[in-house]
């Protein structure tokens, strides 16, 4: 047998199409007869309708309707539901056209639809909308002061919920008895995910059949099968056909129901005609679900021997205008319950309110609840660091959880289930070569040069998720996969998931595990995602769960082929089932190696039957259903290293270093582009992105001249290593990697930052740290005794 | 609708005459028209890369540029640089060196790093990141983008010396 | 993504531009089109016409003129930075040419365009301020020569007049030693503050970009440095609040007290890499 494929940086199977221009995003495909939608948005962040007029625009050639809210409410088109829900939650409604008020910048009040886009476009701009502007609230905070702008009746004081977990009491209590204690205001900044793909979607209504068929950039789409079918258009579900062809990047933004799929879905049963939308980017920046935006108070205690005993943790998450799919579950139970990290904190309270606000939604980005944990952690541990006078990267040393206490429950409900945190700090400070990289920043310093240093030991639960535990959590889905593996008379293999792969290399690294279990070459194995008409129902992937529990689904429904083919050789070699061994892609009797079948003889005979076990089906292929035991806890420790431009403030990245655990890898290759773009992510944030309203509700970075993502020229190469420590619930032992970078990269990049600023009394500051802002806290703090210069 | 001009533009090898729109942008007409969907729009504002196509030899964002303006060029698109098993080194690299994850500004990517390698056959990293500044990338951290393109260099830089 | 509609009209001669710009007088000149087209597309413009002169052969042509480098308004960026006359005798514009937009942009924005657009944010209109370049105005009446420092006249406001075309802008050929230094916007990378210097004849000639409602020459920097010998010490001592805040613009990331000290900042980078 050749070596196993897994563990293999085996060039990617879907990297063909792409380069040669050949992929099929949503906007590539045209249909006969199809035409285009426009919407139109709404320029303020909260206003009244008093009323719409539609004759201008339907007036020119080639309209052939102009949809308001008012009419698809009448039709019986319903809202769209969150997934998610709390006790107490406010849920008011949500409709695809607003029919009555808007309640952020860019909300639809009326779609036109027309023979091109062009037209539609042009007719828009003719929509009348006649509106009565009210005040608007854009940040938490303020929309939770007395007297704020209400942005649903339903929600009183624009409290969407509160949620708490922990003992408020006993963690007050560890903080009175406390030996040293910081306090630290954070504001995690609001961003915009840009997926480079802007959204599109296509609608298509069969009449004879009376059946939809949706594509549209999506992660998950048996999530919007469910959502639109059950809740929103009221039709069964087996009458519409969600499909998500080539998707170009996701982070999150494309796991939510969004309003244009409903629209161009109802329009194209009104005109019987297939009706397409894409997104330009202006309107995805302020359409597209936000990520982050909390206002934090938090707070570390130690005891005399510097371990961490309590932390207080009082979060503000901003939901914007309207609850999108699975908002809830972000600011709570992807955040609240990572706040042990790597570290034995003995009690720790955390309590959060969620108010609405005007504003696009915010939802799950890259990391969801993750990356927001980790920062507050990270920056506590380095603030508690330096006022102990202790190496940022000792004092987490002394507080991490050790290899042998697992499993380990935290005061903050999750049980890890493995670890080794201090074998990643080691190899990362190894690889850093972070003693030398401290002198040299002393000695720097002594030029009057700043460069900074930023250790992160993070860690995060993901594989989403055991459905019990997340039922009890409030979420209204499941959250176990699927898996159809099937193979044909010829012997090639189609693996169908649930999963879904934009980016992250499925077709490649899952088709490497399927030909490592059959022991077929891994070109007989194509995967096939991202069509509810040809696989079992699927969660899609988020939360880092595509490997972890889509590929478990996988591994296991492969296992059952193995095992009914072994039945299958056994009968064809006359031998007990018992005495079939599957070695070098062969069945064999043990024993005696020329006693063969291989994989294609027992493939042809499950088809042919002809010479077949009386007690056994024809045909083979396996479908598994996986429902993971726990979350998986991949961990590491990042280190960043960063130089401010004391004439300038400008902060530039001089190298990084991490080291992740992600268990075994399936593609090296794979799993590293992972991190590395998660490293880009988070840079991002911690250096340049920043979704800013003005007072009025308007996103005055709406466009990539204004909202900065990073460049080629921002980032440099990255010094990736790992460590192996294996799950001890799944069939591969592997955890998710494709949130990692992110979720440690803020933190690493906001320590070194950080860091750089010591000399000059800097304790914490606000993302993204922009020149003005390094610059002035230099100016600030120039003069300071402790400052170099 | 204002009158259509009629142009001739020589795309990937093969000359279309068409009648268009003055409005119509060079990208929707390679997409829309020509069905040549390789070429992608990601954006409104010229910044983000995924429509570069070349014209005339020179890397240009084909979302600003109507395809009036074409009149007369020589267009090559991603569709027209290689295919499998003749890839042009760049989309060799790319592949090689896993330069993508989710393929979309992949095409804008590899006509600017194609364009950078005809005007400079051997470039330095930081060069290499300042010739991609017009090309946006949310996925690879332009990690291996920078080595995809490095391959490419080196291995034109070897089919030169093989030439000689 | 679609701009609204026009006419388009494709001009074979400056004559014949200035005569189609005669019969569609509200029409725009579309050249390298990279400030007009994210306009249109955005409906920030809506011109009923575009006159194309990027084709026309004589707003393209680069030439030395005696002790003039003169630059066609239609030559691109790329046409202009890798000239060899220009590198050598007006090497500041290859310089601030490096660093506009990318190679994209610079294949097809026009140095005409750009000054004749006068976006405040633009980097090559301190580089002809910085030089003391004149532009040729063409009309239907003839043509006439303007001074860089009467060209820019307010935020996308120029000298140019109705029905007029920029056709030519002549550089003073080896002004001097020069250089251009910028700090980018992180996101558009359009200077937030760009400041060109010419050291020569004429002393310290000196311009800024980016920071103000359009290009100006710094004249309190240059007055600090006449007659002086350019030494580090002088230059430091004259790159102190060349501009006062409240001359300036700010935004959200930039302010106008933070553009204010770029200007030091960059100024002196830009006379410290010409002395």
């Amino acid at each position: 047998m050749a070596d196993k494929l897994m563990g293999k940086a085996m060039k990617r199977v879907e990297d063909p199409r792409f380069i040669t221009g050949t992929g099929n995003y949503t906007d590539d495909m045209q249909l006969p007869g199809m035409v285009h939608a426009a919407m139109v948005r709404s320029p303020y962040a909260h206003a009244n309708i008093k009323g719409i007029r539609t004759e201008a625009a339907k007036a020119v050639p080639g309209v052939l309707a102009v949809i308001t809210g008012q009419e698809m409410k009448d039709a019986g088109v319903g809202g769209i539901p969150t997934g998610w829900l709390h006790p107490g939650i406010k849920l008011p409604p949500h409709y695809a056209i607003t029919p009555d008020k808007v309640r952020h910048m860019g909300e639809i009040v009326a779609a036109v639809i027309a023979e091109t886009r062009q037209i539609a476009e042009d007719a828009a701009a003719l929509v009348e909308v006649d509106y009565e502007p009210l005040e608007a609230v854009t940040l938490g905070s303020k929309a939770l002061e007395p007297g704020a702008p209400q942005v649903h009746a339903e929600a009183e004081g624009n409290v969407c919920f509160t949620w708490s977990i922990g003992n408020k009491d006993e963690v007050d209590a560890l903080f009175g008895q406390a030996h040293k204690s910081v306090r630290l205001e954070i504001r995690n900044n609001r961003l915009v995910p840009s997926a480079m793909e802007p959204r599109a979607s296509l609608a298509q209504y069969t009449k004879a059949s009376d059946e939809f068929t949706l594509w549209t950039t999506s992660q998950n789409p048996h999530i919007h099968r469910l959502l639109i079918a059950a809740f929103i258009l009221g039709i069964p579900e087996h009458k519409l056909r969600v499909i998500a062809p080539d998707v170009g990047g996701g982070f999150g933004s494309k796991i939510y129901q969004y309003p244009e799929e409903i629209i161009v879905l109802y329009a194209s049963k009104k005109l019987n005609k297939p009706v397409k939308w894409t997104a330009r980017r202006s309107e995805s920046f302020v359409t597209d679900s936000h990520g982050r935006d909390h206002e934090t108070v938090a707070e570390m205690a130690v005891d005399a021997d510097g371990r961490i005993t309590a932390l207080r943790v009082d979060t503000i998450a901003n939901m914007g205008a309207y609850l999108t799919t699975f908002a809830p579950a972000v600011p709570t139970y992807l955040y609240g319950t990572l706040l042990a990290g790597t570290y034995k904190t003995q009690k720790i309270y955390c309590h959060v309110t969620a108010p609405f606000t005007n504003t696009v939604p915010v939802d799950a980005y890259r990391g969801a609840g993750r990356p927001e944990a980790t920062f507050l952690i990270e920056r506590l541990v380095d603030t508690m660091a330096h006022e102990l006078g202790m190496d940022p990267a000792e004092f987490r040393r002394k507080n991490f959880i050790q290899p042998d206490e697992f499993p380990y429950q935290t005061p903050v409900a999750l049980v890890y289930d493995s670890g080794n945190y201090e074998a990643a700090l080691d190899k990362a400070l190894e690889m850093a070569n972070y003693k030398a990289l401290r002198q040299k920043q002393e000695e720097l310093r002594k030029q009057g040069r700043y460069m900074g240093i930023g250790v992160v030991s993070y860690l995060e639960a993901c594989g989403l998720a055991p459905s019990a535990l997340v039922g009890s959590l409030g979420a209204q889905a499941g959250q176990w996969e699927s898996a159809l593996v099937r193979v044909m008379p010829t012997g090639k293999v189609e693996v169908f998931t649930g999963t879904h792969s934009h980016g992250q290399g499925h077709e490649t690294a899952f088709a490497q595990v399927v030909a490592d279990e059959l022991q077929v070459p891994v070109s007989d194995v194509v995967l096939i995602h991202g069509d509810t008409g040809r696989m079992p129902y699927g969660w899609g992937s988020y939360g880092s769960r595509s490997a972890p529990t889509g590929l478990s689904a996988i591994v296991m429904a492969s296992r059952k082929i193995t095992d009914k083919a072994k039945k299958i050789a056994a009968h064809l070699l006359e031998a007990a089932p018992e005495d079939i061994e599957h070695v070098d892609g062969q069945f064999r009797v043990k024993g005696v190696p020329d006693r063969s079948k291989s994989f294609f003889d027992i493939a042809l005979m499950a088809h042919l039957a002809h010479n077949y076990p009386a007690d056994l089906e024809p045909g083979l292929e396996a479908t598994h259903f996986y429902d993971p035991k726990n979350f998986v806890y991949p961990f590491g420790t990042h280190i960043a290293v960063v130089e401010v431009d004391p004439d300038t403030g400008k902060v530039k990245l001089q190298n990084y270093t991490c080291v992740d655990d992600c268990g075994p890898l399936i593609n090296p290759m794979i799993a590293e582009g992972q991190v590395h773009g998660g490293i880009a992510q988070g840079l991002g944030q911690a250096l340049l992105e920043e979704a800013v309203y003005d007072e009025s509700g308007n996103l005055v970075t709406a466009n990539f001249l204004e909202y900065t993502l990073p460049r080629a020229d921002d980032l440099v190469q990255i010094n990736v290593g790992h460590t192996v420590t294996p799950c001890p619930h799944n069939p591969l032992g592997i955890k998710g990697i494709g949130e990692a970078g992110t979720i440690a990269s803020t933190a690493a990049v906001a320590n070194a930052v950080i860091d750089a600023l010591r000399p000059f009394g800097v304790i914490h500051l606000d993302m993204p740290y922009t020149p003005e802002k390094v610059w002035k806290a230099m100016q600030a703090g120039r003069g300071m005794p402790q400052a170099a210069d | 609708m204002a009158e259509k001009v009629k142009i001739r533009v020589t795309v990937n090898g093969v000359e279309h005459p068409a009648e268009v729109e003055p409005r119509q942008l060079l990208v929707h007409y390679l997409r829309e028209t020509l069905g040549l969907t390789g070429t992608h729009v990601g954006c409104d504002t010229s910044q983000c890369g995924a429509c570069v196509v070349h014209v005339d030899g020179q890397a240009v964002k084909s979302c600003t540029m109507f395809a009036v303006q074409a009149d007369g060029c020589e267009v090559t698109t991603i569709e027209g640089l290689g295919e499998v098993g003749r890839l042009h080194p760049v989309q060799e690299g790319f592949w090689e060196m896993h330069g993508l994850q989710c393929g979309f500004c992949t095409p804008g990517m590899i006509m600017a790093a194609a364009d950078l390698l005809n005007k400079n056959p051997n470039p330095s990293e930081q060069e290499i990141r300042h010739a991609l500044e017009g090309n946006l990338c949310r996925c690879t951290g332009y990690h291996n983008i920078v080595r995809a393109v490095q391959y490419a260099a080196q291995k034109m830089q070897a089919g030169v010396a093989a030439d000689d | 993504m679609y701009t609204a509609e026009f006419t388009y009209h494709k001009a074979s001669s400056v004559a014949e531009a200035i005569q189609m710009l005669q019969q569609n007088p509200d029409a725009k000149l579309l050249a390298g089109g990279h400030s007009l087209i994210p306009a249109m597309k955005l409906r920030l413009a809506q011109p009923p016409a575009l006159i194309d002169i990027s084709k026309v052969a004589e707003l393209k042509a680069i030439r030395l003129e005696g002790s003039t480098v003169v630059i066609g308004a239609a030559a691109t960026y790329h046409e202009i930075a890798s000239n060899d006359q220009v590198k050598q005798a007006a090497p500041i514009l290859a310089d601030a040419i490096r660093h506009i937009g990318d190679p994209m942009v610079r294949h097809k924005g026009t140095l005409g365009g750009s000054l004749a657009h006068a976006d405040p944010a633009a980097d090559l209109p301190a580089a002809v301020l910085a030089l003391g370049a004149k532009m040729k105005i063409q009309g239907p009446g003839g043509s006439r020569m303007v001074d860089a420092a009467d060209f820019f006249q307010g935020m996308f406001a120029t000298a140019v007049g109705q029905g007029e075309i920029l056709t030519e802008i002549h550089v003073p050929a080896n002004a001097g030693k020069q250089a251009y230094e910028k700090f980018p916007h992180p996101a558009s990378r359009y200077p937030v503050v760009g400041v060109a210097v010419v050291v020569g004849a004429n002393g310290v000639q000196a311009a800024l970009t980016g920071a103000g409602e359009h290009a100006l020459r710094l004249t309190k920097l240059e007055q600090a440095l006449a007659g002086k010998p350019l030494t580090a010490e002088a230059i430091n001592a004259a790159c102190q609040g060349i501009v006062s805040p409240d001359q300036l613009m700010g935004d959200h990331n930039h302010s106008a007290e933070y553009r204010a000290h770029l200007v030091d900042v960059m100024a002196k980078k830009a006379l410290l890499r010409v002395m």
